[in-house]
């Protein structure tokens, strides 16, 4: 089945099985490996990207049903010289990354709260990442990157 | 002021940038021209006699090259173990064979039965559907006291039982701690389980086998923590490859924590099939295959018993295991329940007497092996558990009893074998006490109990082995392999300099730390210095990242590689400036003359070696590139102090942790920022394994936890903000950095202050509950706290029963 559509501003044709996921599409077809595969579930979040401005797990969505769409992948997320984004940034700043599997759908997710919650509370950033498993950091670098993103002051016991 | 270079400053990560935009190349990221794809048809059943495999249907689906069965691997050899381990006779383990693929029998769920490879993913899995398999069921053999019990099912009819060995540790001690339990003014006795986990690295294993029939080379690309470590028992044991002719990648690797220190059987399959088929052989697993193929962790039944005397000094320790080995011996499986466990029962006490008795025992359940912390998690659950309980029961305060027993002199040569060679617990526990706000904790139970909730506060010590070695001695103790680590410091010919080491990165920010500790040796910038890792093609021969290992270890063979470049460089400088070799000091990328402002700078020095036009020839070969091997003296000892503080909703039996600190000892530290994300790592999965993820099978072994639905992995609203210290150091006083290891003691130090704290709450709600398994789930709790019991497999039995932890099966449900 052929279909086209814009991922991370690009216009983009592709030739699929029905079966085949959003995900093997951009990571097969396209080569953007960036977005990744950590279960068969749809409940790890690694896979995160957003898709038509609504934030997808792209493990959980046909290729063909997003022909026509706006997708945006990790890829997409620096400036096109290179500069990293306010949340790319702040993830390093803070180390909240370690293996960096689970990093591309955090910062997806990340940027899909801060658009729809500028200041987010602890608890509802905590909340939002739900559906995005973390093994190494333990969520604590990663709260904080995502508060430091968003402008606010750390609260006390995230200072270490 | 915080550095902002070298040793000790927090510099950020440089290996970020590729993570966060996507541009990191891990394993399945790597595609090769004419590549296939290969599917594992996997075991449905525990326990078989497999009668046949007919593929005929399969071998005729649209893309398939061929299909592989248990027949194509007789000519291999059985993936090997890496540790024997001797019992308590004198006798060595029983070690079964270990196919590439099932032959003859089934002896797990997820065991691979056959393989297609195919020209496509989906044709190779809509090919494996087709093939059917002839086998006859049996029994399964789950329970590990039943399994050696007379007459029970065998798990491998060549061997004399289910029994791997009978592990006594120091079986001279044991007369010794009996006689002492005699005299005891007070003995505490608690039995418990530490639940069978499964690591879970958020990346599945991949494995890209590739031959080039040109000359002859093989190439496997796959997610491994010890690329060097594959090849050996890939190439030496199983596949016969000499190791000119195999070459290991494992590129960017997204998480490890022990289960990708294994030799994998479909490891072997790519490398084997590439050949065979003369094209690249891709597997890539998907997370149900991972649950029942990767190496699981922990499972240990245990009985402990604390003899105190009338003043509660302990006197002596005894310890009864039975260790769950799985269907087969994953590489380090044996070490786990013994060396690395058996080693670390005095914990951070001068008890005089320990004896431990471990049994392991094979069952029709994936191997178990290494996971975060292996065998020291297990010994520090089950001493701190009993200390807690031994000072409930004399109602004596838990700190004021741990420090009153605690080691103080050093170096303290313990009754189990090793010598602690530094540390300061009492430090570690002063920390402790201040950072959890220890003093404030009665108000905040005031305050809980105000709102209907219960509260408890949970403390532990913790002391843990790290940078396992010497290779001698571990020779002695079984280990196949030597455990040292290697470095090359390569200078280029203008200052930059690049460091091969053995260690692999697959989270822990080597890229970036590394360099940290040349910088300072040399006093170049940071970014002049770049790391190379995870290919056997280009690295010397080390023995990977596992047990906190990588500083202590492969550090010091960095730091020992770029002294002996430091010196040639010396001599090179002491002939540009006409000086005399001893009084050549090196600073801030300068070398100087002693005592005069004479001085040649790093980059002027470093291009003499390579353009040496004027340079002492007859001397001195031009060139700076120097390798150095490190084998330890002793192990490293990280050690600690942990606070849980958890509010309990007694409606519901729901357990929240609303404060975790930890006061770790790691000696010198080289970058804070990533120390302190090790940790939170770490009392992550702690917390993970003490309130929510058991893996669990039923009586027929069946997994029941075969996905992230059934299988409880922390999220982040599961978890606190962690209070964490590293400010107490006592530096390792045998590696030339003075530094311990910090990736394990997070894991190792948090289960058992979490199971103090519910216990605790509950206590403090008048509720005379004195143990509960984990996972602490709402249910186990509830119904601990109604005098239940939880359920019919691994839960607490209710008080009085004769139902104990040794009858129980292993897992259950949560
Ligand atoms: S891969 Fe999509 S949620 Fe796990
Ligand atoms: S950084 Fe490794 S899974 Fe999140």
């Amino acid at each position: 089945m052929k279909l086209s559509l814009r991922v991370n501003g690009r216009d983009v044709t592709g030739d699929v099985e029905g079966r085949t996921l959003l995900v093997d599409f951009l990571r097969n077809d396209l080569r953007l490996t960036g977005t990744h595969v950590g279960c068969d579930t749809s409940q790890c979040g690694a896979c995160t990207v957003h898709v038509d401005g609504k934030l997808v797990k792209s493990c959980t969505m046909f290729a063909v049903e997003a022909d026509g769409a706006e997708v945006a992948t990790i890829e997409g997320a620096a400036a096109p010289d290179g500069t990293l984004s306010v949340i790319q940034q702040a993830f390093q700043d803070h180390h909240g990354l370690q293996c960096g599997y689970c990093t591309p759908g955090m910062v997806m997710t990340a940027a899909s709260l801060l658009r729809e919650n500028p200041k987010p509370t602890e608890h509802e950033v905590r909340q939002y990442l739900e559906g995005n498993i973390c093994r190494c950091t333990g969520y604590h670098n990663i709260v904080k990157a995502i508060m430091a993103a968003s402008g606010q002051e750390m609260p006390a016991m995230a200072a270490e | 002021m915080p550095k902002d270079s070298g040793i000790g400053a927090s510099t950020k990560r440089r290996e970020d940038i590729r993570f966060l935009t996507g541009t990191g190349k891990y394993t399945d990221d790597i595609n090769i021209f004419g590549q296939t794809y290969v599917h594992f048809l996997r075991a449905d059943v525990a326990h078989a006699v497999l009668n046949g495999v007919d593929t005929t249907q399969a071998a005729a689906m649209p893309g398939v090259l061929r299909v592989f069965t248990g027949a194509d691997f007789e000519a291999v050899g059985s993936i090997p173990c890496g540790w024997q381990i001797t019992d308590k006779h004198g006798q060595p383990m029983q070690e079964p064979r270990h196919p590439v693929l099932a032959h003859g029998k089934i002896r797990h769920v997820g065991e691979p039965v056959a393989a297609v490879v195919a020209e496509t993913r989906e044709q190779a899995r809509d090919a494996a559907e087709a093939i059917v398999l002839d086998y006859d069921e049996l029994p399964a053999v789950m329970d590990m006291k039943k399994a050696i019990a007379e007459g029970a099912p065998k798990v491998h009819e060549e061997l004399t039982g289910n029994l791997c060995y009978d592990w006594g540790f120091v079986e001279e001690n044991k007369a010794a701690t009996d006689a002492a339990f005699e005299a005891a003014a007070h003995v505490t006795t608690l039995e418990l389980v530490n639940n069978r986990l499964v690591a879970n690295p958020m990346e599945p294993r991949v494995a890209v086998g590739e031959y080039d029939r040109a000359d002859d080379m093989h190439t496997l690309h796959t997610t491994s923590q010890n690329p060097h470590v594959i090849r050996l028992l890939m190439g030496a044991f199983v596949l016969g490859i000499p190791e000119h002719k195999l070459r290991v990648v494992a590129p960017d690797v997204g998480g490890g924590f022990g289960t990708k220190i294994f030799h994998y059987q479909e490891e072997a399959f790519c490398t084997f099939a590439a050949k065979a088929l003369n094209r690249p052989v891709k597997w890539t697993s998907t997370r149900s295959e991972a649950f029942m193929s990767d190496a699981h962790g922990r499972d240990h039944v245990s009985k402990i018993q604390l003899a105190l005397d009338a003043d509660n000094n302990f006197t002596a320790l005894r310890t009864e295991t039975y260790a769950n080995m799985g269907a087969y011996l994953s590489t380090f499986a044996p070490s786990v329940p013994t060396w690395l466990h058996g080693t670390l029962m005095a914990g951070n006490y001068k008890t005089p007497l320990v004896y431990v008795n471990v049994k392991a025992v094979f069952t029709n359940t994936v191997p178990v092996d290494a996971y975060r912390g292996a065998g020291r998690p297990e010994a520090t659950y089950q001493l701190e558990r009993v200390v807690d309980m031994a000072a409930r029961e004399l109602g004596v305060d838990p700190i004021a009893l741990r420090r009153q027993n605690y080691i103080t002199e050093f170096p303290y040569a313990t009754p189990v074998a090793v010598e602690y060679d530094t540390g300061d617990y009492h430090a570690t526990m002063d920390k402790l006490i201040e950072i959890a706000d220890i003093a404030g904790f009665a108000a905040r139970r005031a305050d809980s109990e105000k709102a209907g909730k219960l509260r408890g506060l949970g403390i532990n010590s913790y002391i843990e082995a790290c940078g396992i070695a010497p290779s001698n001695l571990v020779g002695q103790l079984g280990a196949r392999a030597g455990l040292y680590d290697a470095a090359t410091v390569r200078v280029n010919a203008t200052g930059s300099i690049s460091v091969m080491v053995g260690a692999h990165s697959h989270g822990q920010g080597h890229e970036t730390a590394f360099p940290q500790v040349i910088s300072e040796m040399i006093g170049i910038p940071e970014d002049q210095i770049h790391i190379v890792h995870g290919d056997t093609s280009k690295i010397p021969f080390g023995m990977g990242t596992y047990g906190s290992r990588s500083l202590a270890v492969c550090g010091s063979a960095m730091v020992r590689a770029a002294e002996k470049v430091i010196n040639k460089a010396k001599k090179i400088a002491a002939h540009l400036l006409e000086a005399s070799e001893g009084d050549i000091e090196l600073k801030d990328g300068s070398f100087s003359v002693a005592g005069t402002d004479k001085s040649v700078a790093w980059g002027d020095v470093t291009l003499a070696a390579y353009v040496p036009h004027n340079y002492p020839l007859t001397d001195i070969e031009p060139g700076l590139e120097e390798t150095a091997f490190y084998d330890p003296a002793n192990f490293t000892y990280p050690a600690g102090a942990y606070a849980c503080e958890i509010e309990l909703d007694p409606e519901t039996g729901h357990v929240k942790i609303e404060r975790f600190s930890a006061a770790d000892d790691f000696g010198n530290i080289i970058n804070p920022m990533i120390v302190s994300g090790q940790v939170h790592g770490g009392i992550a999965q702690g917390i993970g394994q003490a309130l929510l993820e058991n893996c669990a099978y039923d009586a027929d072994g069946q997994l029941i936890s075969a996905s992230y639905m059934d299988y409880a992995m922390p999220r982040a609203d599961d978890l606190p903000f962690y209070s964490v210290d590293h400010s107490c150091q006592t530096p390792c006083t045998h590696n030339p950095l003075g530094v311990k290891g910090c990736g394990e003691a997070g894991a190792i130090g948090s289960p058992p202050s979490v199971v103090n704290a519910v216990i605790d709450a509950i206590q403090s709600g008048g509720m005379n509950v004195a143990h509960i398994d984990m996972p602490l789930t709402p249910s186990r709790v509830w119904a601990a706290m109604h005098g239940a019991r939880t359920n019919a497999g691994a839960a607490q039995p209710a008080a009085g029963s004769s139902d104990t932890a040794h009858a129980r099966s292993i897992g259950g449900a949560a």
